[in-house]
Formats: C-alpha cells, sequence, structure tokens
C-alpha cells in the first residue's frame, strides 16, 4: 500500500480578521472575524452572495488592503506586522494576480504585459521577455506575442494575463472572478489552466468566483455570507452537491 | 521598467503628440521672442560694435547710446588732462538726412571721427581704405548703405546703377566721395553708417552751438577702466562709463523707456503658461487613463519609488524631446527672420538654458501631480 500524501502545509492562514469601511453611521463591517485557510497545492475556492466580503478578503490577503485586527499569514509571514514596502516587495516576489478585468497593460505588448512581474523585481529586459514567452507558451499563447493586447480575444486576454500571474513561479495566485469577463467555453479553458498550475505541491491557488460550472475545479471550497465564512466543503461529493444545489 | 514606461507613454500616441506639440509651442514662443527683443537690443548699443573705445565721456545727463546732449569741444582737452588717461578723442553722432545725386534724401548715421587717429573706425573694411578718409570730402559707409544710396539709380540707358567705392553723395549741400565700405551692426533708427572726421561731420551736420556728441578714450596701461572712469568723472564732472558699463546703461534704458519689454514679457508669459497647461492637462490625462494600468503595477509588487521613477521619466522625456523640436524649429525660424534682415536676432546662450529650465519645470509639475496622484491610489482599486 502507498503511503498516504504527507498532509499539506497551510500557505494562507486568517483568523479573526475584521474589515469595515467609512466611519460613524456610515461605517459598514465588511468581514466579521473571519477565519479563513488555504494549503500549499491545492486550489480553494471562495464562494458567496455578491458583497459579502469576498474581493475584500482577497485583497487583504494579497496585501493590497490592509485588515482592522486579526491574523493573517500568507507562507508563514504575518502581513500585519510588515511595513507597507516590506508588504509590497513581499506581493512582488510570492504573489500573482488574475483579475476579472484582465489588467494588460493595452499599450504593451502581450510579451512585455507577461514580463511586467520580472520587470518589477529588477530582473533584466531580456531575461525577463525569455521567460515571459516560455510563460506564454504554458498557456497556449506561444504566437501573437508581439500584438496589443486589444487585438486578442477575452479569453486570450486571460490566458496572457495568467501568464503574467505565472511568470515569476509565485506561490500563491489570487483570482477574482476569473471567468466572469469570459463565455463558457474560454471559462473551462481558463479554469483547466488554473487546475494544472494548481498541481504544483509548493503552490496555492485561491479563486473567487460566481459561475457553479467552475465549481468542479475545486479541491475545497470556502463559503461566505455578509462577512462570515459559513462552512468550507472539504471532498468532491460535497462540492458536487453545491455545484446540483446551485445549478 | 523604464523602457516599459516609455513604451506606455509611445504607445498612447495622440496624446503624446498632444504633449510634445504644447511643450514645442512653448519653447518656440520663449526662444524666439525673447531672441529678437536681445537682437533689437543689440541694434540700440550698435555704436559700440562700429566703434570700440574702452572708455565712452558724456554728458552728466546722458544714459544712451543715441542720447544728443553734446559737450563743448573744449571737454577733450580736460579729459585728456586727467591723470591716468593715455589719449582721449572726439566722436560725433548724429542722424541726418543725405541727398542723393536725383535729389532723393536718405535718412543715415554720420559719425566723425578724431581724423588724426581715427580713433573708433569701424574694425572691418570690406572695400577701399580707411586712411582715404583723411582726404578732402570722403566718408565710409556699410553695405546697408550702399544698398540705401543705389535704390532709385539709373545708368544713362536706364539701367539700375549701383553706387559703390568713389561715387559721390550729397550730404547737406556738400559732397561727400565714398572711399570705403565698412562692416558694421545696424542701427536701432534704422540708417546707414556713414563715417568721416570730426571736422567734417560737424560741417555737414545742421550747425548746432556745441556739437561733441562723446569723448573716446583709453587709460595708461597697469589701470583699470573703472579706475580711469572714476577719475574723469571726478575731475571733469562728466560721466564716463567703460563700455560694458554704457552697454548695459543702453540697454537698461531702453528696457525702462520703451513697451518692449513688456509686450516681449508677456508674450513669453504666455507662451509659458499655455504650454504649462496644456502640458500639465495633458500628462494629467494621460496619468488619469492609465490610473487603472498604475494600480495593477503597484498590486503586482511596484513600488512608489519605482512608479515615480516611472512618471519622472515619461514626463522628463516628453519635456526634454517637445523642447529639442521647439528649439530646433525655432532656430529654424530664425535664421529665417536673420535673412529677411528686417529684425535684429540675438540669442545669448543663457536663453535657451532658461527656456530649458521653465520646460523641466513645467514637466517637473505636471509628473508631481501625476505622482501624487498615483502613489494615493489604492493597489486594491484592480479588483473593482
Ligand atoms: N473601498 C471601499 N469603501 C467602501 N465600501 C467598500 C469598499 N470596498 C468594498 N466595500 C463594500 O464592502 C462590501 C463587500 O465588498 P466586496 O467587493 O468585498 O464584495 P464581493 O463579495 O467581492 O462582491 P461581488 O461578488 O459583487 O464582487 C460591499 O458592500 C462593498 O460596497
Ligand atoms: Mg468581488
Amino acid at each position: 500500500m502507498p503511503d498516504p500524501l504527507p498532509p499539506s502545509r497551510p500557505a494562507i492562514t486568517v483568523r479573526q480578521l475584521d474589515k469595515s469601511f467609512g466611519e460613524g453611521d456610515a461605517r459598514i463591517d465588511v468581514l466579521k472575524r473571519v477565519d479563513f485557510s488555504a494549503c500549499e497545492g491545492e486550489m480553494m475556492f471562495l464562494v458567496g452572495p455578491s458583497g459579502c466580503g469576498k474581493t475584500t478578503l482577497l485583497s487583504i490577503i494579497a496585501g493590497t488592503l490592509a485588515g482592522d485586527a486579526g491574523e493573517i499569514d500568507v507562507l508563514g509571514q504575518s502581513l500585519p506586522r510588515l511595513t507597507r514596502a516590506e508588504v509590497t516587495a513581499f506581493r512582488a516576489r510570492y504573489i500573482g494576480f488574475v483579475f476579472q478585468q484582465f489588467n494588460l497593460i493595452p499599450t504593451l505588448t502581450v510579451l512585455e504585459n507577461v514580463a511586467v512581474p520580472l520587470l518589477i523585481q529588477g530582473a533584466p529586459m531580456r531575461t525577463a521577455l525569455a521567460r515571459a514567452q516560455e510563460s506564454l507558451a504554458r498557456v497556449g499563447i506561444p504566437e501573437k506575442v508581439r500584438e496589443h493586447p486589444g487585438r486578442l480575444s477575452g479569453g486570450q486576454q486571460q490566458r496572457v494575463a495568467i501568464a503574467r500571474a505565472l511568470v515569476h513561479e509565485p506561490r500563491v495566485i489570487i483570482c477574482d472572478e476569473p471567468t466572469a469577463s469570459l463565455d463558457r467555453e474560454n471559462g473551462q479553458r481558463v479554469m483547466a489552466l488554473l487546475r494544472d498550475v494548481a498541481r504544483d505541491p509548493r503552490r496555492c491557488v485561491v479563486v473567487v468566483t460566481h459561475d457553479p460550472r467552475t465549481y468542479p475545479f475545486a479541491d475545497r471550497m470556502s463559503e461566505m455570507e455578509d462577512g462570515r465564512i459559513l462552512r468550507v466543503l472539504q471532498t468532491p461529493a460535497e462540492i458536487g452537491a453545491a455545484h446540483t444545489e446551485k445549478l | 521598467m523604464i523602457r516599459l514606461a516609455l513604451k506606455m507613454l509611445f504607445g498612447d500616441r495622440g496624446k503624446y503628440l498632444l504633449l510634445v506639440s504644447g511643450l514645442t509651442f512653448s519653447t518656440l514662443l520663449m526662444t524666439q521672442f525673447p531672441s529678437v527683443f536681445c537682437g533689437l537690443m543689440t541694434w540700440t548699443y550698435a555704436n559700440m560694435f562700429n566703434s570700440r573705445s574702452h572708455i565712452w565721456v558724456m554728458d552728466p545727463k546722458a544714459e544712451q547710446s543715441l542720447d544728443s546732449k553734446p559737450l563743448r569741444d573744449t571737454d577733450v582737452n580736460r579729459v585728456r588732462s586727467v591723470a591716468g588717461v593715455a589719449w582721449a578723442a572726439p566722436y560725433f553722432q548724429g542722424t541726418l538726412q543725405a541727398r542723393m545725386p536725383d535729389g532723393n534724401f536718405k535718412l543715415v548715421t554720420l559719425v566723425g571721427l578724431d581724423a588724426t587717429t581715427l580713433a573708433g573706425a569701424p574694425a572691418l573694411l570690406l572695400q577701399g581704405s580707411l586712411d582715404e578718409l583723411r582726404l578732402p570730402n570722403t566718408i565710409i559707409t556699410d553695405e546697408f548703405g550702399l544698398d540705401r544710396f543705389s535704390e532709385g539709380q539709373r545708368n544713362p540707358d536706364g539701367s539700375p546703377r549701383r553706387i559703390g567705392i568713389g561715387d559721390t553723395i550729397e550730404i547737406n549741400d556738400r559732397e561727400a566721395r565714398i572711399v570705403g565700405v565698412a562692416k558694421t551692426r545696424r542701427s536701432f533708427t534704422g540708417g546707414p553708417f556713414v563715417f568721416t572726421t570730426y571736422d567734417r561731420a560737424v560741417l555737414y551736420a545742421p550747425q548746432q552751438r556745441k556739437m561733441l556728441t562723446f569723448i573716446l578714450a583709453a587709460g595708461e596701461p597697469g589701470l583699470s577702466d573703472e579706475e580711469v572712469c572714476r577719475r574723469i568723472a571726478a575731475e571733469t564732472g562728466l560721466r564716463a562709463l567703460t563700455e560694458e558699463e554704457f552697454r548695459w546703461s543702453t540697454i537698461w534704458w531702453y528696457v525702462r523707456n520703451t513697451g518692449i519689454p513688456f509686450a516681449i514679457g508677456s508674450i513669453v508669459l504666455i507662451g509659458a503658461i499655455v504650454g504649462m497647461l496644456i502640458a500639465a492637462q495633458t500628462f494629467h490625462a494621460f496619468v488619469l487613463e492609465n490610473l487603472r494600468n498604475f494600480a495593477a503595477l503597484k498590486a503586482m509588487g511596484a513600488s512608489n519609488g519605482r512608479l515615480t521613477a516611472m512618471l519622472a521619466v515619461q514626463s522628463l522625456t516628453t519635456g526634454l524631446i517637445g523642447y529639442g523640436i521647439g528649439a530646433g524649429v525655432a532656430s529654424v525660424v530664425l535664421r529665417f527672420f536673420v535673412r529677411l534682415g528686417k529684425v535684429g536676432v540675438y540669442t545669448p546662450w543663457q536663453l535657451p538654458v532658461a527656456v530649458l529650465g521653465v520646460i523641466l519645470l513645467i514637466s517637473g509639475f505636471s509628473a508631481l501631480l501625476g505622482i501624487i496622484r498615483v502613489t494615493r491610489t489604492e493597489p486594491a482599486i484592480v479588483f473593482r
């Protein structure tokens, strides 16, 4: 009998996280004592109704937004203990982003866009472009690299964005509704690509999604409602049930 | 990242061209008008180019090179007797009508030089010889004078006649034979220069009680011009200025007493302001349009310092390109003006440097606005 897989280590641990926006009467508590975790080598989905705080939680994990109270550990690093500059440098090194709006820079070529995370880390242009080319090959867009992103279809643009998120081999990849701007077929293709990316045992992929058709790609799924994590679905069976329930 | 910054900038061609043209326009206005102004100013002290002298002595109330507050002839001797003065010579200068062989009148600036020393004679003769000025009824004029005197002249067969060396014109019914053509700088009053001896100039010019416009002088070796001027002023009560002082005294007189600097100054100011508005506004629009891209770069871990550098490079590059094109166009236009010969053009080296400074200031200011905007942007907006 083969050894059971070693228990994977947590890549992200959030405990008792609070976050509110505004002051006084206008104050809204968006995250209320949130506990959340995601492990290395897994693809964790974060689902829930619109406005429940998914993007806010994701932003705090990514370090683009500060929490009010609570613990946020990413790859063993406590983000609240870091200075703003340290968080920025941490993000550059360890985190990759895939956005709903792609956020590719229209005046740069596809290749240059993909090279950006390496250039941010100070890599020389030549190396950065070479690695960008490899990364593009990996997402299935080896041609059209000298075109501007505007000439590509939405699905192609999102794959370029994934190539950009992967190019510097980050340990955590944060995706906020990566398929929401895509049709079904392209959405499936992008999810399959991310699924593949998450096979790396040292990598953790967190995906916020609204789209039940993507649920089958999840390893685990955290359900959020009104600023709280309701439950965490652990098994394919549970996720499958949620899937049919939603459909 | 710097290369990316430039590509972001050049990629937005419309905005980039607008930016550059705003700065080009500013540079052009700020270079061209002051150059014409400086050119005009050089005309005001043209006689100090044509007649070089260490020291100019004048009436205590005289301030500029075209002032006519004549001195007594005896004042030359009073200046000569001041200790430390090596020599002093009379100098007449006046604007008067010269009658041409065909009876027409032409305005000329007549200069009378000391007959023995010819002190203050033009340094460069294009034709003829200076010594012939010592012969009776002779004058030296400049190329502009030949042009003017030739206007309307006809040969017996009716073809246009070019006046030149050996020809005779009349100044106040007295014959004046041209024996030389000098290279001169144009005068503010517009007429050509006519050089002759002091005694003859006094006869050509309408008679007045006092005719001596200036006294040219030089100090003994070892004494500074300033010191000699001080002594002349102290002993004779006349005003004595070094060439440099006289030049600036003349320039300042025109600055104070004419509307020219004000007119030019307002054009320059408008140029600077319009350029600044176009550049700052366009750059701001560029930054706003790219705010999401900058936020994405921030989210991906670009520090504020890096983004600041990117914005600074974008804005300064545009500034330098705009300045380069503007300065290039200005030099072509100014060269054209010079060829036209209607206006004076003089660009002291300080002018392009100052304009570059203003352009960099404008660019820096635009960059600063962008930097403030971008550093205040939350990277989290990229999720929206
Ligand atoms: N910067 C902000 N200032 C004020 N309120 C904010 C801010 N960001 C988010 N909110 C509010 O916090 C709540 C949660 O927002 P969030 O974007 O996290 O929700 P979400 O779960 O991602 O929703 P959706 O599925 O629509 O993207 C919303 O009510 C939103 O209006
Ligand atoms: Mg959201």
